[in-house]
Formats: structure tokens, C-alpha cells, sequence
């Protein structure tokens, strides 16, 4: 797990989406010839607006979409798309999706979440030791007791319940880097910090390499070693966080920046608004 | 800038007050058995996805479970339903409860033979009509692409082909029909509609992010259609199966008054088309095709009081409807209504 070299990299990454219009074909080019390399304990934040192609990016490393062109290496060896290759993958690379509410089936109690991943990628394993592997899962999300929340289901536990258990199926296969999408928008604001302080826990704890994806650029400095900032399919600007922050270069940047509230911006932006309006 | 609660120690990862919060009561106690619990769990975890027991689901079970009963146990009891030799036409009395059709026949005999001939054909065209509306309905929603534009031109087709005529084409151009062939057409001309819908239904599903995060995990497309989509589908599937079952039994009794149902066994339709041949409507013989006609009619409605509560528990607003009339309408009484009139969303 501490190889020096474990890397998940992206390189020259392209997504076109044919879109239909009556009989008319038209080319949208959701992310066009984006490139980063991931190493093991460093966060990378992905920064943009919505519909700038970063979920897309996110749905292109969780092999849900296969990018037009480019490719994904892991560990500097392309990654398999389908088959074993496919599988081997997907026992390193895990995603955390958006909402907690959709990311997990309401039929099935959160053991069956948990068990699912360590069934597929460690079949050797017998019944007792899934269970226990499960519920040590639980415990390092910090949803304890873990017997009682194994056997719950999705819609008796609150959001941040909820997400822990989606990072915690993350975890699951033994993944060694995770994408996360947005994995907090969809949450209460006061308890956003304690699911991101989760995640930096358990990163610095397995040396994770994250992926982190968000339009919040606060969330972004605080958690991240590198930010990519992404505007319409392309990365306008990279940088260590917090000299994409402190010093922008690109106007886009500097854009997003000022539309962040900014608690002494307050009057002014409501002065804005009422002569707008 | 930064906002300013990011300066919030890191090593703070413990529960927020929101998440103790939604904890639970209970949770703090001494750990019950876990095998009772687990139990329990599993019996909570079904009973949320079984209608409540309303007086409409319990008047459908009671008539579809008393007329299956009929169907299985009245055969034991009474003499062959071919037995010829009863004086004929005889009105209901001690001896022929229902009395007896003009060849003779005792009608009670033939209702409960019938009855499980009936019911037969029902259940076996339910069960074709929904596997294939199963395999290319949720396929063609769960594969997309090229086996969905596949899959949904074989369902558009099937869809357009008027039904009823063509399984009487079928029908007469085969000579010897038993009940199970007729069952068998019955079925494969029945699952284009649920098929339609149960498309629409995976596609949306599929679309979940539950489904994207079990392809992720490395769940195969088999397992992810079983156990991530199809459970979700089962209100839906209940449904089109008793649906189905009506339409197949229906469909017989249209089928059998035209002379083209099974040949060689009894069921409503077949009693309904003897009476017509037989003249039963002409001589006032009234018990030997009222049986009949009742029967498919209660269970028709039993089935659909049955489908009724079902649909409650997939569209939750019907289960709210009523309740909502009734609270709008004892505000009124008590002078504190809203409008005379109140329209339901």
C-alpha cells in the first residue's frame, strides 16, 4: 500500500456526447483533453461550475463512461475496461457519489451495502469474516454500534448516516483511490466539516489518494493539496490550493472567487441585488 | 476568501449534533440478543412493503381466496360434472343446488370444474404474460442502445397487434385446443402493455445512483437487474400480474362464447357458451348461466380491490385521497370548511 509510485493518472481526456436534435446530430464536447496525475495520500480538488465536465470526469475514472479518447492509467499500466482487468480496477478505484439519498437501494439494509463489495473483490473470504469486515467498516465511518446500523435500512439513518456508509462501501474493496463527487453538497451545513474530516481521516490513515470533486472553493483549500479549477470542459488553471486562492491568474478563477459569500461582501451584494431587481 | 469555519480543528471527527440527533432511541440500551433483533428486522423490513389490511384489500383477498378455495376443494365433493344422466333443466333444489343444464348435467359440478379450469388459465397466462414483460421490458430499460431499440421494436409490434383477433386466428387454425394452449396464447399476446411500462420504469431506475454505485462496486449486469432493480419493481409487477390474470380469464370466456375456447375441458366460458347454444336465456334458465357470469365478475373485483391497494402503496397520494376527503369534509360539518366543494390534488 505505501509503494512510492502508486499513481492514478488521467491523461489527455476526452468525452463528446452525441446529442439529437430531431434528425440532426450535434457534438458536445462535455470534457475536452484533460490531463492529472493522483498520487497516493494527496487530495486533488476539482474545482468548477455546474456542467463544466467535472462529474463527467468523475463518471470517466468510476469506468461508468468510457472516455472518447485518452486514457486512465493506474499505477503508469492503462486500466482494464472490461473483465478481470476491469475488476482489478474497481478494487482500487472507488467512487462516493453525490446524494446519499439515491446512492443506496432502499430495499436493502446497509449490511448488504457493505457486503456486496468485499463479497466480489475478496471471494476467499467465509461468511463470519465479511461480517466482521463489515462491521469494522462501520466503526471506522464512526457509525457505531455496527450491529445495530449493519441491520438498519437506508431510510432510518439521517444523511451524514447515510454518506458515511456510502464512504464506507467506498472502502470497502480495499480501494486505494476514491472519487468524490460533490460528497457533501447535498448535505446540511452543519454537518458537511464532520463527513470532509471523516474522509481526511481515513485518507491520512490508508494514505488515500482523492479525488475531490466540488464547486465549493472554501471546501477545496481546506481539504485539498491541489486545486484544478475547470471551465467548460477545460482546466483553466492548476496550482497548489492555497496559490489558486491567494493569487488567481485566470479570469475565471478570479470570477469564482468573488461569487463565494464573503461575510464582508454582504451589504454590497444585497445592495446588488435589490437595484438588479 | 475563505470562509472562516474552515479553521475548524481537523481532528474533530466526531458526530455533529446532527447526527446524534438522529440517532435512534433506544440504541443506547444494553445490546439486545442479536438474532431476535435480526429478526425483527426482517419482519419490519417486509411488513413496509405489504398494503395495509384496509376494508378493500380485505373484501378482494376474501372473494379471490374464497373462489380459489371453491376452485381446489367444491371438485372432491361433487358428482362428475359430465354426468348425464340428472333429469335435464331442472331449476336449483335440494338435489342440484344449482340446478341442471339441459343435457343434464349438474351446473354446481360443472361451476367448481370450471372454477379450477378458469383459474388455471388465468395463472399460467399471467405467469407467460409477465416473464415477458419482464425479459423485454426491464431489458430493453436496463440494456439501452441497440437491445433496447431491438427489444422495444418487438414490444411496438406486439403492442399494435389487436389481440383478441389474432388468438382467435391462432385458435381456429389449430384443431385439438386445451386449456393450456389457450392459456399459452392468452399469455404471449398479453405482456406488450406491462412490458411498455415496466421499460419506462428500469429505465428510470437505472438511472438512479444506487445502480451506478453497484456497477462500481463490481456488481455484474445480472445481479445488478435481480437484486438492485427488480426488487424495487415488485408493487409494479403484483400488479400487472393480477391484471394479467384478469385479462387471461376474461379473454377465455370471450374466446369459449365464440366456440373457440379449450376443447375437452369446463371452464365459465365454456359453461356460458353451452347455455347460449343451449338456449338457457330463451327457457329462463337462469341458473345456468348466472353462476357463471357472477363468478367472473367477483373475481374480477376482487383481483382489481386487490390491485387497488397495491396502487397505494406505489403512488402513496391515492392512500392519501381518502383520508383527505373525509377530514375536509368533517371540518365542513363542523363549520370550519374551506370551501363547499373540495377538490382533491
Amino acid at each position: 500500500m505505501n509503494q512510492p509510485t502508486a499513481s492514478l493518472e488521467a491523461r489527455n481526456l476526452v468525452k463528446e456526447f452525441r446529442l439529437r436534435n430531431g434528425l440532426k446530430f450535434s457534438t458536445l464536447q462535455a470534457v475536452k483533453d484533460v490531463s492529472f496525475t493522483l498520487e497516493a495520500g494527496r487530495t486533488i480538488a476539482l474545482v468548477g461550475e455546474s456542467g463544466s465536465g467535472k462529474s463527467t470526469i468523475a463518471r470517466m475514472i468510476a469506468k461508468l463512461e468510457t472516455p472518447t479518447s485518452g486514457d486512465i492509467l493506474l499505477d503508469g499500466s492503462p486500466s482494464g475496461t472490461r473483465g478481470r482487468a476491469l475488476a482489478a480496477y474497481r478494487g482500487d478505484v472507488q467512487m462516493v457519489f453525490q446524494d446519499p439519498f439515491a446512492s443506496l437501494n432502499p430495499f436493502h439494509s446497509i449490511e448488504h451495502h457493505l457486503e456486496r463489495p468485499i463479497r466480489i473483490h475478496h471471494p476467499e473470504l467465509s461468511r463470519a469474516e465479511v461480517r466482521d469486515r463489515v462491521l469494522s467498516l462501520l466503526e471506522r465511518v464512526r457509525l457505531t454500534p455496527a450491529t445495530q446500523f449493519a441491520e438498519r435500512r437506508p431510510h432510518e439513518l439521517s444523511g451524514g448516516q447515510r454518506q458515511r456508509v456510502a464512504i464506507a462501501r467506498a472502502l470497502a474493496p480495499g480501494a486505494r483511490f476514491i472519487v468524490a463527487d460533490e460528497p457533501v453538497s447535498m448535505l446540511d451545513v452543519s454537518i458537511r466539516l464532520g463527513v470532509l474530516n471523516l474522509l481526511a481521516a481515513l485518507q491520512r490513515e490508508e494514505r488515500l489518494g482523492v479525488l475531490y470533486i466540488t464547486h465549493d472553493l472554501a471546501t477545496a483549500r481546506h481539504f485539498s493539496d491541489e486545486i484544478l479549477v475547470m471551465y467548460r470542459g477545460e482546466i483553466v488553471e492548476r496550482g497548489p490550493a492555497d496559490a489558486v486562492i491567494l493569487d488567481p491568474q485566470h479570469d475565471y478563477t478570479k470570477r469564482l472567487l468573488e461569487a463565494a459569500a464573503d461575510p464582508e461582501r454582504l451589504g454590497a451584494l444585497r445592495d446588488e441585488v435589490r437595484s438588479a431587481g | 476568501m475563505p470562509e472562516p469555519h474552515t479553521a475548524v480543528d481537523e481532528a474533530v471527527v466526531d458526530r455533529t449534533p446532527a447526527d446524534t440527533f438522529a440517532a435512534p432511541i433506544g440504541i443506547t440500551s444494553a445490546v439486545p440478543d442479536t438474532g431476535r433483533a435480526e429478526a425483527e428486522a426482517a419482519k419490519r423490513g417486509i411488513r413496509r412493503r405489504m398494503p395495509k389490511l384496509t376494508l378493500k384489500l380485505a373484501s378482494g383477498l376474501v372473494l379471490v381466496v374464497g373462489i380459489t378455495l371453491f376452485g381446489i376443494i367444491a371438485p372432491f365433493f361433487t358428482q362428475s360434472p359430465t354426468f348425464s344422466g340428472n333429469p335435464s333443466l331442472q331449476p336449483p333444489s335440494a338435489d342440484h343446488w344449482l340446478g341442471t343444464t339441459k343435457l343434464g348435467y349438474d351446473v354446481f359440478a360443472q361451476l367448481a370444474q370450471g372454477t379450477r379450469g378458469s383459474l388455471l388459465i388465468g395463472i399460467v397466462a399471467g405467469s407467460i404474460a409477465l416473464v415477458l414483460s419482464v425479459l423485454f421490458g426491464v431489458l430493453a430499460g436496463y440494456l439501452g442502445n441497440w437491445s433496447d431499440e431491438i427489444l422495444s421494436l418487438v414490444t411496438n409490434i406486439m403492442l399494435v397487434i389487436p389481440g383478441l383477433p389474432l388468438v382467435m386466428v391462432i385458435a381456429t387454425y389449430v384443431p385439438g385446443r386445451s386449456w393450456l394452449l389457450v392459456a399459452i396464447v392468452l399469455g404471449i399476446t398479453a405482456w406488450a402493455g406491462p412490458a411498455v411500462v415496466l421499460r419506462a420504469q428500469s429505465r428510470s431506475l437505472r438511472a438512479r445512483e444506487y445502480v451506478a454505485a453497484s456497477r462500481v462496486a463490481g456488481e455484474r449486469a445480472h445481479r445488478v437487474i435481480l437484486v438492485e432493480i427488480l426488487p424495487n419493481l415488485l408493487p409494479l409487477l403484483t400488479a400487472q400480474f393480477l391484471f394479467a390474470i384478469i385479462f387471461a380469464i376474461l379473454g377465455e370466456a370471450g374466446l369459449s362464447y365464440l366456440g373457440l375456447g379449450p376443447t375437452g375441458s369446463i371452464t365459465w366460458g365454456t359453461m356460458l357458451n353451452d347455455a347460449q347454444t343451449g338456449q338457457a336465456i330463451g327457457t329462463g334458465a337462469w341458473w345456468w348461466f348466472v353462476p357463471p357470469g357472477l363468478m367472473i365478475a367477483l373475481l374480477g373485483a376482487g383481483l382489481s380491490l386487490i390491485n387497488f391497494s397495491i396502487d397505494e402503496i406505489i403512488n402513496p397520494k391515492l392512500r392519501i385521497a381518502p383520508e383527505y376527503t373525509r377530514r375536509v369534509r368533517k371540518a365542513a360539518r363542523e363549520g370550519r370548511g374551506v370551501a363547499v366543494e373540495g377538490s382533491i390534488a
